[in-house]
């Protein structure tokens, strides 16, 4: 960490930065994402760690975990549970169509330096002025918004939940997240203030890391339309990241605007 | 059903081109399994285009509080072309599991002319998973028969289209 800060100021933020995000992935984990019958139950495993779905490190933190039904009426997150490695919660889907479990979260970091140490600070954007010192030297400020959703589908999928509020970074898919088929290649796109995500990195990476040797992570960069199309190498369930940075903060102090969409999806065999 | 296909078979007289008939003999191996479950089967019919119309589903359509919709999802092929708008129980189309053997089906679908393919998917509890396909052209010239089979869930498919 020290060396870090040695170098050059805009390499040591970028690494600072970074790193916990490149490190740990958050990742929700849906017992199924495509059901039948009148209604039904999920059960969906929350977790932070190194390869997704792989509960060795820490649990998620539930209190910003929001449901949403198919007619955009609030849901709600049942039986929940913390843990050491994995929270837990299930969900009753009551009516037909997809609905939108999310999480995420919206924060500003700082980092500074006060007689000549290091200062690092998180928090909400209206706390930023109280927490930083008067005489804080080198301020730099980040502006930090992840959203971590899934969509899960009683009956046939709709795409009432998919239309975006056009603020930040969004999934817009052009393939149906609960209709994915190994042997259908899916399109997905990404929308930034509700503009399509033009050159943005994508990375897909499949479930039971453990049982193999190679992370077999799938990087992927959107075109002009902000879109991706991703040819599924097997059935299974795959964690899905976006991430891109820009300058156009709403906090005033911020320079830089850091954007994450996760999603996990399910595909199935033919 | 079989008098389904009694109308048809009236409304041949009439109109030849609209009464063209469908006749499927799914048979359901007989396994020797330590618990056996009879299995879910989908029978339908897609198009090129992709579009499906279903001729047969077989589940446990009786159950209590409807609660054998809850495995429909497991025909997966089935419920993403057909089955997930589908409204059940459907007349003339749902009833329930069929034992081991022969099971027949008759039809008088309404199709475009074209390529088409007959499906039959089975899913079985504390078994596996199968579909088997046959394709066919429509509407049929002559009286055809073509078969096809399963290999574990589902045995012999025969498929008869008829003019």
């Amino acid at each position: 960490m020290r060396k870090w800060l040695l170098a050059p100021a805009t390499l040591g933020l970028a690494l600072a930065l970074s790193t916990p995000a490149a490190a740990h992935r958050q990742w929700m984990l849906p017992s199924m994402t495509s059901l039948s019958g009148d209604d039904g139950w999920i059960t969906v495993d929350a977790g932070i760690s190194t390869d997704p779905f792989v509960a060795d490190h820490n649990a998620a933190r539930l209190d910003g975990i929001s449901v949403t039904a198919p007619d955009g009426s609030a849901g709600a997150i049942e039986n929940p549970s913390t843990g050491k490695l994995r929270s837990t919660f299930d969900v009753h889907l009551t009516k037909p169509g997809t609905w939108k479990i999310a999480g995420g979260m919206q924060a500003v970091f700082a980092s500074w330096t006060v007689d000549g140490q290091p200062k690092r600070w998180r928090g909400k954007p209206a706390e930023l002025a109280s927490a930083v010192p008067a005489n804080a030297a080198d301020l730099k400020v980040s502006e930090v918004q992840n959203r971590n959703e899934l969509f899960v589908t009683l009956g046939a999928p709709d795409t009432r939940l998919l239309t975006p509020s056009g603020k930040g970074l969004e999934f817009a898919p052009v393939t149906h997240p609960d209709d994915l088929v190994a042997s259908e290649p899916a399109t997905f796109g990404f929308l930034i203030d509700g503009k399509p995500a033009a050159g943005i990195e994508i990375t897909i990476v499949p479930g039971g890391r453990r049982y193999r040797d190679q992370p077999n992570e799938i990087a992927l960069k959107t075109d002009a339309k902000g879109q991706v199309v991703v040819k599924w190498p097997a059935p299974g369930v795959y964690w899905l990241q976006a991430t891109t940075s820009d300058d156009k903060t709403s906090v005033p102090q911020a320079r830089e605007r850091r954007l994450g969409y996760t999603t996990t999806v399910e595909v199935l065999a033919p | 059903m079989r008098f389904a296909a009694t109308m048809a078979l009236a409304g041949f007289a009439a109109t030849p081109a609209a009464a063209a008939t469908i006749n499927v003999t799914v048979t359901i191996p007989t396994l020797k399994v330590a618990e056996y479950h009879r299995p879910y089967v989908a029978t339908w019919i897609e198009g090129a285009n992709g579009a499906a119309t279903s001729l047969a589903l077989w589940y446990d359509h009786d159950n209590r509080e409807n609660g054998g919709t809850k495995w429909l999802a497991d025909l997966r092929q089935w419920w993403r072309k057909a089955g997930r708008t589908l409204k059940v129980p459907a007349d003339g189309l749902t009833g329930a599991t069929r034992a081991p053997g022969p099971q027949k089906i008759a039809a008088a679908p309404k199709l475009a002319p074209g390529s088409y393919t007959l499906l039959v998917e089975a899913a079985r509890e504390n078994g596996g998973r199968e579909v088997v396909r046959v394709p066919f052209q429509w509407p049929p010239k002559s009286a055809q028969t073509t078969q096809a089979k399963g290999s574990s869930e589902l045995g012999a498919v025969a498929l008869t289209v008829a003019p």
